[in-house]
């Protein structure tokens, strides 16, 4: 079975009376351990999707099922559970709090967690090991540079060792050289078989994916695997 | 959810905006200031008078003319004359009150006491023996006025350690002649300093017999005021009804709403004042309320601020597992940490300034004025600052756990 399953999503926006369809009927698969990009110019829809797959919002209509479950089955409590467990996010803006250190940034997701305190530090000391930043502990995030910031936002992703990660066009605020880094780092993750499912607009980005889905008008315009 | 981890953001985030922090509790730290301040100087007012009241003894029943004063426009009744002669002797007759250990009639008076080139405005008090009795109060030296000086109303007197000071310096007082109103009286007794008791200043006090007060300094042939000292404190109101009775019958009184006399005794001093001292209380009391109230909006005011603010880091808290309620939690911690440091700045202001208070009070007008740390303030000021953070608290709370977790990540 694959871990996501997404079937005819649409998603309708209503502002101010003004109906703005994002998703228009999007329908794949996503199986454990691959590497997806999914792409697309901006309004194409790839953000809506990502948050819907996410559990940060709901479609329209249309059916998701994650780990073989429907999106609407799920409880409230459970899509925490989730967020906080089976799901790691890496954003453009990086969204570290700030005066915070590295250490207590990568731990955050263990506070809404029902993982004992006593493992923390050695948790989130393992993921900070995996992005190499052991040496940057406990510098706070506004003395890192932004590949840096990204690398800390990944251990963050990575501490409860989710079932899949959702990268929001993590290069998109960095320069090149940190950029590369930073997508060497999802490469790395994803031999080791983590699902990585990246949004992007940028083609040196989408070279990591193994499977590019194209996103044009809310609708699919291709997917191709390498 | 680790509350402590919560604690430390909140105590981060509090920490980055100290400046705005920091104003936005003043009006919580003034009303909380203002609560132990006032219950403070109540407490300490209240302390002072009944020290003083309870140098009266609880077996003293004083007997005053006039009804019991009701509002000011009873105070001339102070100075009716039913009280005379005829009447302390009633009073003092064993088969008409039976509890009766001992009693004098007080007849009251400022005077100018002289003594060379050295003058003394003082309170002479004319009295007899029990004066000393009732009030505990110790001779340096000589004697007290005697039954025999009362009868033959004679020119002597009994001084306090002040007025000792003032009129003979390092000289030796004893067996010396002062004059007052003309009229020269032998020094036979000394008391030892003792200041204030029943906010009698007894230092400050010049004594003579009752029946010289009358008949050559005040020449008045009522008394101010009948002192009375029952055997046991257990049969005071038993006495007081007795003084009652015999007085309404002397003077023909059916209706007690005629009284010209009251009585005055350690319990109904003490009422008196703790009803006057809780008044206040409630009064100052509503005043540093309205304050903690005003307060409790600009929590309420800062912490939407805030919420706006940290939309972002709620949107990622939430992406990253939060729930609805430990966003809420986190906020509402964090509005009541900052009305509680408020609180807490408020008790050791307020503690402070009455502390402070006390000293240049014990130093200047009330020397018996002592600082006691209201406790029960304290913990009122800092359980009410709490429930302030928690109510005012709330609303802004609940704007931030209801953000949607995608518009609060795209907000700029």
């Amino acid at each position: 079975m694959p871990l996501i399953q997404v079937k005819n999503l649409i998603k309708i926006y209503q502002d101010d009376g003004i109906k703005t369809q994002a998703l228009s009927g999007v329908s794949f698969n996503i199986d454990q351990g691959e590497f997806v990009g999914v792409m697309g110019a901006s309004g194409s829809g790839k953000s809506t999707l990502l948050h819907v797959l996410g559990f940060l919002d709901k479609p329209t209509s249309g059916k998701y099922y994650f780990a073989n479950k429907e999106m609407g089955d799920y409880s409230e409590d459970e899509i925490n559970f989730l967020r906080n467990q089976e799901i790691g996010f890496i954003f453009q803006a990086f969204n570290l709090l700030a005066r915070t250190t590295v250490l207590e940034n990568v731990k955050l997701p263990l506070l809404y967690s029902s993982i004992k305190k006593s493992l923390w530090d050695a948790m989130a000391k393992q993921a900070i090991n995996q992005v190499g930043l052991e040496h940057r502990l406990n510098h706070e995030s506004s003395q890192l540079s932004g590949g840096e910031k990204q690398r800390v936002a990944i251990a963050r992703a990575l501490i409860s060792n989710p079932k899949v990660i959702f990268a929001d066009e993590p290069t998109g605020n960095l320069d090149s050289k940190s950029g590369t880094q930073i997508m060497e780092i999802l490469k790395t993750l994803n031999q080791n078989g983590q699902t990585i499912i990246l949004i992007t607009h940028n083609d040196d980005a989408a070279k990591y994916a193994k499977r590019i889905i194209r996103l044009k008008d809310g609708k699919i315009e291709s997917d191709k695997r390498r | 959810m680790r509350l402590n981890y919560i604690l430390k953001t909140s105590m981060t985030a509090l920490w980055a905006n100290k400046t705005r922090s920091t104003l936005t509790i003043l009006g919580i730290v003034i009303g909380v200031a203002a609560i132990i301040l006032v219950t403070g100087l109540g407490q300490g007012a209240q302390n002072l008078i009944l020290d003083q009241i309870h140098g009266l003894g609880g077996q003293t029943i004083i007997i005053e003319p006039g009804r019991q004063p009701q509002g000011p426009s009873d105070f001339s009744e102070a100075f009716t004359d039913s009280l005379r002669e005829k009447e302390y002797q009633a009073i003092t007759k064993k088969s008409n009150i039976p509890g009766i250990k001992q009693a004098t009639p007080l007849v009251v008076l400022s005077a100018t006491a002289i003594y060379n080139n050295e003058t003394k405005r003082s309170q002479i008090v004319g009295a007899s023996e029990t004066l000393f009795n009732i009030f505990d109060i110790e001779l340096a030296d000589g004697n007290v006025i005697t039954n025999e000086d009362i009868k033959q109303m004679a020119f002597t007197t009994v001084i306090g350690d002040k007025v000792r000071e003032k009129l003979f310096g390092q000289s030796d007082a004893l067996g010396q002649k002062i004059k007052i109103k003309n009229r020269t009286f032998k020094v036979v007794g000394i008391v030892n300093p003792m200041g204030n008791v029943a906010s009698l200043d007894i230092d400050n006090l010049i004594v003579v017999p009752y029946t010289t007060a009358q008949h050559y300094l005040s020449g008045t042939n009522y008394y101010n005021m009948i002192m009375v000292q029952a055997e046991s404190e257990d049969i005071v109101p038993q006495v007081n009804e007795d003084i009652k009775r015999t007085l309404r019958e002397m003077h023909n009184i059916t209706d007690s709403a005629k009284d010209d006399f009251h009585l005055v005794t350690q319990a109904d001093a003490i009422q008196m004042v703790s009803m006057i001292t809780n008044i206040l209380n409630v009064l100052l009391g509503s005043i540093a309320a309205i304050s903690l109230v005003v307060g409790g909006v600009g929590i309420m005011n800062i912490m939407l601020v805030s919420v706006t603010e940290r939309t972002r880091e709620i949107g990622l808290r939430k992406a990253l597992g939060a729930s609805n309620a430990n966003i809420l939690t986190q906020f509402l911690l964090e509005a009541i940490l900052l009305t509680s440091i408020g609180g807490l700045f408020g008790v050791a202001f307020g503690a402070g300034g009455s502390f402070l208070t006390s000293i240049i009070l014990s130093k200047t007008v009330a020397a018996g004025w002592s600082f006691t740390f209201p406790v029960q303030s304290a913990i009122l000021g800092l359980t009410v600052s709490a429930l302030i953070g928690l109510i005012f608290g709330l609303y802004p709370a609940r704007q931030a756990a209801q953000k949607s977790p995608i518009e609060a990540l795209r907000y700029e």
